[in-house]
């Protein structure tokens, strides 16, 4: 992975940052990504990202599941070992629905939770540049890649003139590697305040 | 940008005080950093001295076997099995609060969301304990998987509804278990990222799985939440049908009614949401989360518990009622002189059950009493005894007289080993809850943050002053807001 040139721009008002986005985006200028500290509605459709097509991963798990269950439970109980249970027939398919199901749901919800967590590159001890550390606390974090057509001075002014409260610029790793975060990265400093502490 | 959604005045905010996005955190986060109180301790402590209780306890049914059990000729399920659908019921409220209530999108539940699926998870852990155990030969638990053996291969028997509880169990502990573990990662980074020791950094950006804010994670965050509750919904209400059957199924008087699973899976959001009550009252408390947990989230799941509890009590009646106009003899006994008849040896635990399920529950109809945090408490307890009885009452009434009347006399009373038992899985529960409310976040710190401008104070004050607002002056102001 490169490790590329960013302008960082934080917010700490979701109504900034919407029509932010709009701007910078009318503007021409290449979003890396926005850090936010919540899930932002509508915020996904202003980046223009597409939908997600995790939900159609699940279902695909989900028939997997499915098919899974049905298809192991009738080769047992009509092939591989017919037991005769109170001379009822083999093939009892109202009695098998309840692991089915169970079966369909839990393929469904593992599956998509390990597609999730690769999607996201997410997985215990993976670690990634985070361009702020308040960016999981109360600020909105707008990342622009320096690219020769952005200029770094123009985009940080521009940054500033559409609401960002704090500019920066920082070289950066983009993809995960393995680390642990005492070592690599420096410990917030900042004071927090002994009102707050209770 | 105006404003995103309008908001009723009549109902109170879900976030009281003026907060801003890092005073919740603050106030959520604040417990992890801080070393524990003495109070934390000495629960703590508490729960693990059960927890060894119950270690030693099963140890001997281990050694010695299940004759250390007083379980008799007739009453094979005791109070075992009454323990295990005891606390699969609990297990349900998380899930229903989670699930349920996000679909139809109730924003309360993200003040208790997070509490409430750490207590199904470890209310689950404990329910799998009991029939595990009480198979005696424990090593030889996997038999219970369809894997294949050197045995023929033999499989297990997939029209039983044994079965269907393992599966059935097991997936909604790994379903309940994913769920409320990615809905945490984000927690986990926030405080990853404003931890101020080494180890906690590490920990926490351990856990975190290196959880960012992205908005592309948020959106695909946000499917995974959608579906997983989308699937848990189905799943619950399968899970405790699925116990039901177990009874259900068989050809017990007092069991073999088609009741059961619309009448079990109202009885276990009834008791789990007491359970819920019981502990966030105190949680709430001893954190002082009063703001974010607050009288309305318990107005509304005192709510929950008259509606559940009346369900309940109009299956109490409906079986009494069909066992007699039924005309099964058998049923019919099992009923009138097994559990309604106060003189009959169990008679007391079915009229405690009835007082304490169907009776107690109603004093919810007064809004100052579900406003009342020491009712709720004291009603929360109430209710978690009587919903104990209630499958007490199932097991043990239909299974002490049974078609032989020769074997009647048997009074079952459980052993000291027994009991250790069931105080042992408090000790699990408790312990696993105690660590829990001090290093995780009790309440969903992005989930808070998330309705935080559509139902905190603030937000109330502004749609209320815009009520006071002429139409005219409301439409001039927000007319164009579509092509903002």
């Amino acid at each position: 992975m490169a490790v590329k040139k960013f302008v960082v721009g934080s917010f700490d008002d979701e109504m900034v940052l919407f029509p932010a986005v709009k701007k910078v985006r009318k503007t021409g200028y290449k979003i890396h990504d926005v850090y936010t500290p919540f899930a932002i509605h509508g915020l996904d459709k202003a980046l223009g990202l597409r939908d997600t097509s995790l939900h159609t991963a699940g279902f695909i798990y989900g028939i997997t599941g499915t098919a899974t269950a049905l298809g192991f439970i009738s080769w047992v109980f009509t092939n591989d070992w017919p037991l005769n249970i109170g001379g009822k027939p083999h093939f009892a398919l109202p009695a098998w629905i309840p692991i089915i199901f169970e079966l369909t749901v839990l393929f469904a919800s593992v599956g998509m939770v390990l597609t999730f967590c690769y999607l996201c590159q997410m997985a215990p001890f993976v670690k990634k540049h985070h361009f702020h550390p308040r960016a999981t606390d109360d600020l909105f974090v707008m990342v622009i890649e320096v690219t020769p057509r952005a200029n770094e001075e123009e985009v940080r002014s521009y940054l500033q003139s559409v609401g960002a409260k704090e500019v920066n610029v920082q070289a950066a790793e983009t993809g995960w590697w393995l680390g642990t975060y005492d070592k690599e990265q420096k410990l917030i400093s900042e004071k927090v305040k002994a009102e707050q502490v209770v | 940008m105006a404003l995103l959604r309008y908001e009723s005045q009549t109902r109170d905010p879900l976030v009281e005080g003026n907060k801003n996005y890092h005073q919740v955190t603050e106030d959520i986060v604040h417990v992890i950093e801080n070393r524990p109180t003495r109070l934390w301790w000495i629960g703590f402590l508490i729960s693990v001295a059960l927890l060894l209780f119950g270690i030693y306890s099963v140890g001997r049914e281990v050694y010695y076997g299940t004759g250390q059990w007083n379980l008799n000729k007739t009453v094979g399920w005791g109070w075992d099995i009454t323990n295990f659908v005891w606390w699969v019921g609990i297990g349900h409220a998380g899930t229903l609060i989670s699930a349920i209530l996000l679909l139809f999108r109730q924003g309360w539940r993200t003040g208790v969301n997070r509490a409430a699926e750490a207590m199904t998870i470890f209310a689950v852990m404990c329910a799998g304990q009991f029939p595990i155990w009480h198979m005696g030969r424990v090593w030889m638990a996997f038999f219970v998987l369809p894997y294949p053996n050197t045995r023929g291969p033999l499989w297990v028997n997939f029209n039983s509804p044994l079965l269907w509880d393992v599966f059935a169990i097991s997936t909604y502990f790994t379903v309940s278990l994913l769920f409320w573990y990615t809905g945490l990662l984000p927690d986990f980074a926030t405080i990853r990222d404003r931890a101020r020791l080494k180890w906690r950094k590490w920990m926490y950006g351990v856990l975190s799985f290196g959880w960012s804010g992205s908005t592309k994670h948020w959106q695909r965050h946000e499917a995974l939440a959608l579906v997983l509750a989308g699937l848990s919904t189905p799943l619950v209400l399968s899970v405790h049908t699925i116990v039901s059957f177990d009874f259900a199924t068989s050809v017990v008087p007092g069991w073999h009614t088609t009741i059961f699973p619309p009448y079990f899976v109202a009885g276990a959001i009834f008791s789990g949401f007491a359970m819920v009550q019981t502990l966030l009252v105190i949680t709430r408390k001893v954190m002082r989360l009063e703001e974010y947990i607050t009288i309305e989230h318990i107005d509304v799941m005192n709510k929950v518990i008259v509606l559940t509890g009346s369900i309940v009590g109009c299956a109490y009646l409906t079986e009494l009622f069909i066992a007699w106009y039924g005309m099964n003899k058998y049923e019919s006994y099992a009923f009138m002189k097994n559990r309604a008849d106060l003189f009959s040896p169990y008679g007391w635990s079915y009229f405690l059950m009835m007082g304490c399920n169907v009776l107690s529950p109603q004093i919810f109809w007064f809004r100052s009493l579900r406003r009342n945090i020491t009712v709720t408490f004291f009603m929360s307890v109430i209710v978690n005894i009587g919903m104990w009885f209630e499958r007490f009452v199932i097991i043990v009434t239909s299974l002490y007289r049974d078609y032989l009347p020769s074997s009647w006399p048997m009074y079952y009373r459980p052993t000291i080993w027994e009991v250790g038992f069931y105080l042992g899985t408090f000790g699990l529960f408790f312990t696993c809850y105690f660590l829990f409310s001090k290093f995780f976040p009790v309440i969903a710190v992005a989930e808070i943050k998330h309705i935080l401008k559509k139902s905190g104070d603030v937000y109330k004050e502004k749609v209320s002053d815009i009520e006071k607002q002429p139409v005219e002056a409301f439409v001039a102001e927000h007319s164009h807001d579509h092509n903002a």
